[in-house]
């Protein structure tokens, strides 16, 4: 007997999972330690560009970006309700270097543009952004309704 | 330029290397990155950049010995308390390259900027092209 079991909640789950990828958004299975030493190269394999540390508190979301060598008026922030979107350009070699005098060529370069969603929205008008020795760091405050809250148990 | 992939040893040749003694290597016993590069030419420079994302201008350490260019630097970065997500974790970079006589080594500059290191080595007098005159008699 042939039994093919069909359950539409896992069909959907699959989808979602399968959607998820190719937005970038696996996070479980898309990362595997330990990086290459020079693994933080756009374009040295199909890697997310710049790489990302997030973490939160009660009150903010920090999120740390790795792209050295950019200049701040490409670089580009924006945040909608719980959407975070970064871009910007890293400059490639000046035009003036003849490909034949170039003898190593690492850096990549080129436009990039990465967007994450946030567990919650976050208030986008005191969104604070600096860049310091090529490290893009972002504190994005959470709205006050997203903020965690703390409920006194009474013992009876 | 060919890069030096070989450490010193941290070592006297035969003599183990007693405990408290320092290393004489120049390579730190810490995880480190090779920083990615780009190497070029110009007319009379050869021009070196290299990416060390968080490490500030303070903690850059550029030294040219017996023909070796060591760069070196510490990122000064901790990730995020509670990290949802870490994708990245900065320590040290270190690389060597080996010069050749080329290379004027006292005059060799270097500046950084938004964690891009420039090092710019000045071509010896004796290894820029010339044009030689041909004179018709």
């Amino acid at each position: 007997m042939n039994f093919v079991s069909f359950d539409i909640l896992d069909e959907m789950e699959r989808m979602r999972r399968e959607i998820d990828r190719i937005l970038g958004e696996d996070r479980a299975s898309s990362w595997t330690f330990p990086y290459s030493r020079i693994s933080f190269l756009p374009g040295r394999a199909h890697r997310a560009y710049p790489l990302m540390n997030i973490g939160e508190d009660h009150d903010n979301f920090y999120v740390d970006a790795l792209a050295p060598g950019l200049d701040r008026d490409t670089l580009g922030v924006s945040v909608t309700g719980d959407q975070l979107s970064i871009r910007g350009e890293k400059k490639p070699l000046p035009k003036s270097v003849k490909s034949e005098l170039v003898h190593r060529s690492e850096r990549s370069a080129g436009q990039f543009s990465r967007t994450l969603s946030l567990s919650s929205s976050v208030d986008s008008s005191k969104v604070q952004a600096t860049y310091v020795d090529g490290v893009l760091k972002i504190v994005l405050p959470k709205m006050e309704a997203a903020k965690p809250k703390k409920i006194a148990v009474k013992v009876g | 330029m060919t890069e030096k992939t070989v450490a010193l040893t941290t070592e006297k040749q035969g003599v183990p290397a007693s405990a408290g003694e320092k290393p004489l290597a120049t390579r730190d016993d810490t995880r480190y990155i090779a920083p990615p590069v780009d190497i070029f030419e110009t007319e009379d420079t050869l021009t070196v950049v290299a990416d060390l994302p968080g490490v500030p201008r303070d903690a850059v350490d550029i030294r040219v010995e017996d023909g070796i260019l060591t760069i070196r630097g510490r990122a000064d970065y901790a990730p995020p308390q509670r990290t949802l997500r870490e994708e990245f974790g900065l320590q040290g970079y270190f690389r060597q390259f080996q010069l050749s006589d080329a290379v004027d080594q006292d005059r060799i500059t270097a500046e950084s900027r938004n964690g891009v290191l420039t090092i710019t080595l000045p071509k010896a007098e004796k290894s820029r092209p010339r044009q030689i005159e041909v004179k018709v008699g």
